[in-house]
């Protein structure tokens, strides 16, 4: 199987590579545009700013790679984000494959710090992606900024209200949490990337 | 909901854990991704590793220690000691850190903290504290691994680095450090409630009533070392005390 990684400028990549790599699939890491539209499986990860990584992608044209692939494809944390139709962050137009937004925490509590860090459930969940994940299985978080719930939502976490956890339409997926550091769940969610159809 | 989050600690030297530990069944008890990878699977929620290597070798031996952990652990890490410069945490981010933590070069150069989380984002900036309470009762930043004292305030300093970045606090109690007789609840709840980012309480855990005490409104998560490492209290023994006493863990 090719599995590109999207190599763009947000991100530590490492922990995706490292996390494939355990499940013995070699990724790629590229910004050719020929080389991600004609791998099995793109993956886009991130972690920045939105308005940075935008201009970037635009750019190089990776937006059109995006927008034009026809694979699997799963966006992680910010790459979700910014498949999202909108970032509060810096007011900055994304790609529109969902057309959730994306918005920043408020406090609802006191107690609630943001960035939320750490470990959340995950519930609701539909698509193959989940397959033979238990409702409620913990995955790691780390995220000021949420899409928020809508038609594409096919993982629900709660803090300070609800939030997609994870978003699909035709062969877009995006999660919120970081799978390639969320234990076995994480590990389960990304060998049923690698297995849809 | 979010859970709060247990967190052991490896002291590392020359790439090898320093303080002995009690895990007969380990392979190599003394190469700390053996032991970072049997908490992972205990259900360990991070990591993480301080090298307190003071040598000239420390960069490359420490980068290569963290590949290593990186292609064999599923659950994030935090890598601090000695971190002091933007440099230093490129190059340990490259290698598949997840956070690093700065402690004393960062109260020297606070702009290290601003820096830093500019270059790379709040969300991989632990500043970690180590604080004692003086005679005054007000509680105050010590450096050097607890050695030398400040006349920072503890709660002021917390206060200033996540103005400047930090996107959370590691505070360790040098009162409470390797007593066991339970963490420092005043001065963490003091700081958790005064600063928006999570705060990791870290010093004087030696039994679960007391990781339970502290994460009932005082901390965000728990850190402790050596009683994991001597299997006086074990991960998923702890994790299930705490969900007994009503505290969400994973």
């Amino acid at each position: 199987m090719k599995l590109v990684i999207i190599k763009y400028n947000a991100g530590n990549v490492r922990s995706v590579q490292f996390a494939l790599e355990r499940l013995a699939v070699e990724p790629l890491l590229t910004e050719d545009p020929v080389e991600i539209l004609s791998a099995d499986r793109i993956i886009f990860p991130g972690v920045g700013e939105a308005s940075s990584a935008m201009a970037y992608l635009k750019e190089r044209g990776l937006d059109k790679v995006i927008l034009d692939a026809k694979q699997p494809f799963l966006g992680i944390c910010l790459g979700m984000q910014l498949m999202c139709a909108h970032s509060e962050e810096n007011d900055t137009p994304c790609l529109d494959i969902f057309q959730e937004k994306v918005k920043r925490f408020v406090a609802d509590q006191p107690h609630l710090k943001i960035p939320q860090i750490g470990w959340n459930n995950i519930h609701g969940l539909k698509t193959p992606l989940f397959r033979d994940v238990e409702e409620n299985s913990h995955c790691y978080f780390v995220h000021s900024y949420y899409a928020s719930l809508g038609d594409h939502t096919i993982a629900r976490t709660d803090y300070c209200g609800g939030f997609s956890a994870a978003l699909q339409t035709r062969n877009y997926y995006g999660v919120q949490f970081h799978p390639e550091k969320s234990a076995e769940v994480g590990s389960a969610i990304i060998k049923n990337f690698l297995n849809i159809i | 909901m979010l859970t709060k989050r247990i967190i052991p600690c490896l002291d590392i030297k020359d790439g090898r854990t320093v303080k002995g530990t009690n895990f007969i069944d380990l392979r190599d008890a003394g190469d700390p991704v053996e032991l970072a990878a049997l908490y992972a699977e205990q259900g360990a929620d991070e990591l993480v590793f301080l090298d307190i290597t003071a040598t000239n070798e420390k960069r490359k031996t420490l980068a290569a220690l963290v590949d290593r952990i990186a292609h064999r652990i599923n659950i994030p890490f935090t890598v601090g000691g000695g971190i002091s410069s933007v440099e230093d945490v490129r190059v340990l981010l490259d290698s598949g850190a997840d956070k690093i933590s700065v402690n004393t070069a960062a109260f020297r150069d606070p702009e290290l903290i601003n820096r830093l989380a500019a270059e790379f984002g709040s969300q991989c900036v632990v500043l970690a504290i180590d604080a004692k309470k003086g005679e005054d009762g007000e509680w105050y930043v010590y450096l050097n691994g607890g050695r030398l004292a400040t006349d920072k305030k503890c709660l002021d300093w917390a206060t200033e680095g996540v103005q400047r970045g930090a996107g959370e606090i590691l505070l360790t109690s040098m009162d409470h450090d390797g007593t066991k007789a339970g963490f420092a609840k005043e001065i963490t709840g003091l700081v958790s409630g005064s600063v928006n980012v999570p705060v990791i309480a870290s010093g004087g855990g030696g039994a679960p009533e007391h990781f339970a005490d502290i994460l009932d409104g005082h901390a965000d998560a728990a850190l402790a070392a050596s009683i994991f490492h001597f299997r006086e209290v074990s991960i998923p023994e702890l994790k299930s005390y705490l969900r007994q006493a009503g505290i969400p863990v994973r």
